[in-house]
């Protein structure tokens, strides 16, 4: 039973008159759980693969089944309500709001959620303990480092409960000691509180933290590549 | 998305900004301030003339030779019309006619100068009865006396002077007892009236007044009056004696038909009425004058919010990413525009409030009068609901098209 599949999804943009395929029929399924690495050198398609994914933009042809629900048949705006209940994003550029504390960065989703107002700040609280910066929590985003602002992104992809965290280059703006500490709380959240974790990225290292990797060249999947002992006996490559 | 927390997002979005948002709604705090200083001195114009006129008494009622005007042009065709006589002020005095009539002063305007020695004066004259004008304006003289009923009838050739023409003519003399000129005929000052100021119809400083009757013998050789003015027993009866007064004038001059009435009765309600109408309407029209600035201040406001969601693209980007709707973005930067107006229409009154008190105390001392403040509370309540409703419909334009972004194209904006 897959949290999402991919059938045969193709995305094709258009610049005037020119057509350009980035998504060339891509399919595959991701359980419950898993941590998957979609990686590929730039322009592989695998941002724009994450953004269908992650329900931000949409493909043009194929199928994407979200809890066996495929996206075509989801309006405006239960598209938002996804992204809002189901899904948690953590940008490479972090994309905070830099004159807002870290409390109320986090508290952001939760502005457009069903949560009560009354469990907004716990929330919060708790989400940004799970990735240690409880000492920063009045601080204003523009004052902290890239490591503290990824790990403010983390918590605020947390503070919905998602099911699945889509996490795009997540080191890409991070020296080596704060990508190695982002992807070591990414790791827990799988590990420790079966999130479902799908990222993208070009480094090997990042992948590494990953026990499946997907490996995409030209808008088509290369190679699926299972890295470690867990068991998914259901993944597939079409 | 909880209302609280939109209005907070859309504050911190004008405070990111202090100097750039002012500068957004200099536009609408113009045309609110100038709203509330018109309306405002509008009502304080509007007290003080509507105040002055009711102090005449509610029992007065005014004839006027001439048609009623309906314009600026007819009101000289009153001044020189000449069909009010004496014959028909001794119609009016008697009790069959007029049953409710107490007194009766005709008055006449002389345009002229007056002279005392080597100095020279131009006040306002008019041949009219000192003690009518006095009860009318309740003013009693600072010096001398009212000269009375036997001076009129006798065609005496005495004044009674306001303080200012003392002051001009007699510097320091004390004018009782000396003789002014007006136009070569010489009057014994009787009476100096107390420094009084404006009027709705003069300044009693600046008045001279004699005897009608001689002012038709001597000063002007003529046999009819500018004006006359009537006293009735009691208010409530002004429209039965406005009756009768018409109904004695019209057989007195034979006419049948109402239209071609030579004369017209003016009574001190129907003043306050007319004046009204035409203050409200000035007010109106200067309004909408002004309400033309608060469109040109709306569009400003469009455009700098046009600007700011361009500035803002990743952030709706982000928003919506973390599952903000459509709607949401519209609020949020909907309730920016109208907290922007707002604040606009709030500065707009504080400055206008300030503007029109200050200019009340100029108007007070400039024309001597005493000036009622009026705090517009209609025009205030009007003044945040407009620039509020300009916040909407100038922030509806910009918040739709920040709610319809795509959230990727958003997010991926440079």
């Amino acid at each position: 039973m897959y949290i999402l599949e991919a059938r045969q999804l193709t995305k094709t943009y258009h610049d005037g008159e020119v057509e350009t395929q980035v998504l060339k029929g891509i399919s595959f399924g991701i359980r419950k759980g898993e941590f998957v690495a979609i990686m590929g050198p730039s322009g592989s398609g695998k941002s724009t693969l994450l953004h269908i994914l992650g329900f931000l933009d949409r493909q043009t042809s194929g199928t994407y089944l979200f809890d066996d629900t495929s996206s075509d048949n989801y309006s405006e705006d239960d598209l938002a309500r996804i992204r809002n209940e189901k899904v948690g994003f953590v940008f490479q550029s972090f994309n905070l709001l830099p004159r807002v504390s870290v409390l109320e960065n986090v508290m952001l989703p939760l502005l457009y959620s069903s949560v009560p107002e009354i469990e907004w700040h716990g929330r919060a609280v708790a989400a940004i303990e799970a990735v240690g910066l409880s000492h920063r929590s009045g601080y204003d985003a523009s004052r902290l480092s890239g490591g503290e602002k990824q790990r403010t992104a983390i918590a605020r992809s947390l503070v919905n409960h998602p099911d699945i965290i889509f996490a795009d280059e997540p080191t890409g703006n991070l020296d080596t000691q704060s990508g190695k500490a982002v992807m070591e709380i990414l790791e827990g959240l799988n590990r420790d509180h079966g999130h479902t974790i799908i990222l993208i990225t070009h480094e090997t290292f990042t992948a590494s933290h990953a026990e499946r990797i997907l490996h995409i060249r030209d808008g088509m999947i290369e190679q699926d590549e299972q890295v470690r002992d867990r068991v998914r006996a259901d993944s597939f490559v079409k | 998305m909880r209302l609280i927390y939109t209005t907070k997002t859309a504050w911190r979005g004008i405070r990111s900004n202090v100097s750039r948002s002012l500068l957004t709604i200099l536009g609408i705090v113009i045309g609110i301030t100038a709203i509330i200083l018109i309306v405002s001195i509008g009502e304080g114009a509007q007290r003080l003339i509507v105040g002055e006129i009711q102090g005449l008494g509610a029992n007065t009622i005014i004839i006027r030779p001439g048609k009623q005007p309906s314009g600026p042009t007819d009101v000289a065709g009153t001044l020189f019309a000449d069909s009010l006589k004496n014959a028909d002020v001794e119609a009016l005095q008697r009790k069959e006619n007029v049953p409710d009539l107490i007194a009766i002063a005709p008055a006449l305007i002389i345009t002229g100068s007056a002279t005392h020695g080597r100095e020279t004066y131009r006040p306002t004259i008019f041949g009219w009865d000192a003690e009518f004008m006095g009860s009318m304006m309740d003013v009693l003289p600072a010096e001398g006396e009212y000269f009375d009923e036997a001076d009129i009838r006798g065609k005496a050739s005495v004044a009674v002077i306001g303080s200012k023409v003392a002051k001009e003519l007699f510097l320091s003399e004390d004018p009782i007892g000396k003789t002014i000129k007006i136009k070569n005929h010489a009057f014994r000052v009787v009476a100096v009236l107390p420094p009084k100021g404006q009027s709705a119809f003069f300044n009693v400083d600046e008045v001279v007044i004699v005897p009608y009757t001689t002012a038709q013998t001597y000063v002007l050789g003529i046999d009819y009056y500018n004006e006359v003015m009537v006293r009735v027993t009691d208010p409530d009866v002004v429209d039965e004696s406005v009756y009768d007064i018409t109904a004695t004038l019209r057989e007195r001059h034979n006419i049948t038909d109402p239209t071609k009435d030579d004369f017209f009765v003016v009574t001190q309600q129907g003043v306050v009425d007319q004046i009204s109408v035409i203050l409200n309407i000035l007010t109106l029209f200067l309004s909408s004058v002004v309400a033309i600035s608060l469109v040109v201040g709306g569009i400003g406001v469009m455009n700098i919010m046009l600007v700011s969601v361009t500035e803002r693209t990743r952030e709706i980007g982000l928003r919506k990413a973390l599952g903000a709707h459509n709607r949401d973005i519209l609020l949020q930067f909907l309730i920016e525009a109208v907290l922007l107006t707002g604040a606009g229409g709030v500065i707009g009154i504080i400055l206008g409030t300030a503007l029109s008190y200050l200019a009340g105390i100029g108007v007070a001392q400039a024309l001597s009068v005493s000036w009622e403040f009026a705090f517009p509370y209609m025009a205030a309540i009007e003044g945040v609901g407009v620039s509020a409703l300009v916040g909407v419909v100038f922030g509806i334009y910009p918040a739709r098209k920040a709610s319809k972004k795509s959230p990727i194209e958003a997010l991926r904006y440079e």
